[in-house]
């Protein structure tokens, strides 16, 4: 019935497109929602376990994440400080 | 025991103000006592569709800082006696509303009525997330179009994170209602359809409300849709709503206008 009411009057149904336009979307931006606190969390740990063998500036840890179209990527980036070795033969 | 909804939506325009007003009207006809409170500070209009313009003195701001008592802001309904409207101030910021100022509103009010309807201004900044700050329940309110189930989601997302509810690890029950919906557009695949919306939202459906003219004719009288006529195709999906609301089982339907055999004739929408 649809699809011969298209054939008479020509038009394609854009509502389609629009559900499939906003599932893509949502998808997308759900994911989204929840990262800040995700990433806080994730940065927080992190330090925690490296703060435990090596004196670190907290400023100097940096969580980022990235998303693509198939994968996505957590980037942890810890800069060390040059007393590096000695205070892990302390904690030894 | 009181129950606090907001009706809600993120974008503006889809009808929060008719609906809140619609519903309000309508619990109060079903014998609750109701009191529909415009959250929408700078911007108020909520007064004007209940047709209680005229007669604001203080407001919801003057309540918050204590200027004004609760009684001396609540205006009382002309035609329904149990129906109250406490409405927002039209010359302050909504920086004047406080999370604290409103819960001790809210409080008060439950003390005093069934239901507590928050009409939420547009946006999701202080004002809209003030309003569902203390709600039990949401009715979100969505047009069929894509920029409006966008935001209605987002809006879902924020009830079930920034409401006082939702921090102590309970739920707000939440409602879609649709508003502005054609079925014929929709049947011609023009329009999302029901099953598309509550398939993207996830969230279950309290009305179907029809795009009719008879809730322009009611804002234009001052009047909410229930009361202005009841017979009207939209005015009777509200009122389905509101049975929901009060926990009814209500067969879901789009009512449909009933055209005058002249209209129908000549193919002319009366004005």
């Amino acid at each position: 019935m649809i699809n011969l009411l298209r054939l008479i009057s020509g038009r394609t149904a854009s509502a389609p497109v629009a559900r499939e336009r906003l599932q893509i979307l949502l998808a997308h931006e759900r994911g989204l929602r929840g990262q800040p606190e995700l990433l806080g969390l994730l940065r927080a740990e992190i330090l925690a376990v490296v703060s435990r063998h090596v004196v670190l500036d907290p400023e100097k840890v940096v969580v980022r994440m990235e998303r693509g179209k198939h994968v996505s990527t957590l980037e942890v980036d810890i800069e060390v400080p040059n007393g590096f070795e000695r205070s892990r033969a302390v904690a030894v | 025991m009181a129950k606090v909804l907001v009706v809600t939506s993120g974008k503006g325009g889809v009808g929060k103000t008719t609906s809140t007003a619609a519903l309000g009207a309508g619990l109060a006809q079903m014998g609750e006592k109701v009191v529909v409170v415009d959250f929408d500070v700078g911007l108020r209009n909520l007064d004007l569709v209940m047709g209680a313009e005229r007669r604001v003195v203080f407001d919801l701001i003057n309540v918050v800082q204590g200027v004004a008592k609760l009684s001396q802001a609540l205006i009382r309904d002309k035609r329904l006696e149990n129906l109250w409207l406490l409405p927002a101030s039209q010359t302050r910021d909504k920086d004047a509303l406080t999370d604290e100022g409103v819960g001790r509103i809210i409080a008060d009010l439950r003390t005093k009525f069934d239901w507590i309807l928050c009409d939420s201004p547009a946006g999701i900044e202080r004002g809209a997330t003030l309003a569902m700050r203390y709600a039990d329940e949401a009715v979100i309110v969505t047009n069929p179009e894509v920029s409006s189930v966008r935001d209605s989601d987002r809006i879902i997302g924020m009830l079930d994170s920034k409401t006082v509810k939702a921090e102590r690890g309970e739920r707000v029950e939440k409602h879609i209602l649709i508003t502005r919906y054609d079925s014929g557009r929709a049947a011609r695949g023009e329009m999302l359809s029901i099953d598309d919306i509550l398939e993207i939202l996830a969230t279950p459906l309290l009305g179907i409300i029809p795009e009719s003219q008879d809730v322009l004719r009611a804002s234009n009288v001052g009047s909410p849709v229930t009361l202005n006529n009841a017979a009207s195709a939209p005015a009777r999906a509200y009122v389905d709503a509101v049975r929901r609301l009060m926990g009814e089982t209500v067969t879901m339907m789009v009512p449909v206008e009933r055209k005058g055999l002249m209209n129908r004739l000549l193919g002319r929408r009366a004005a």
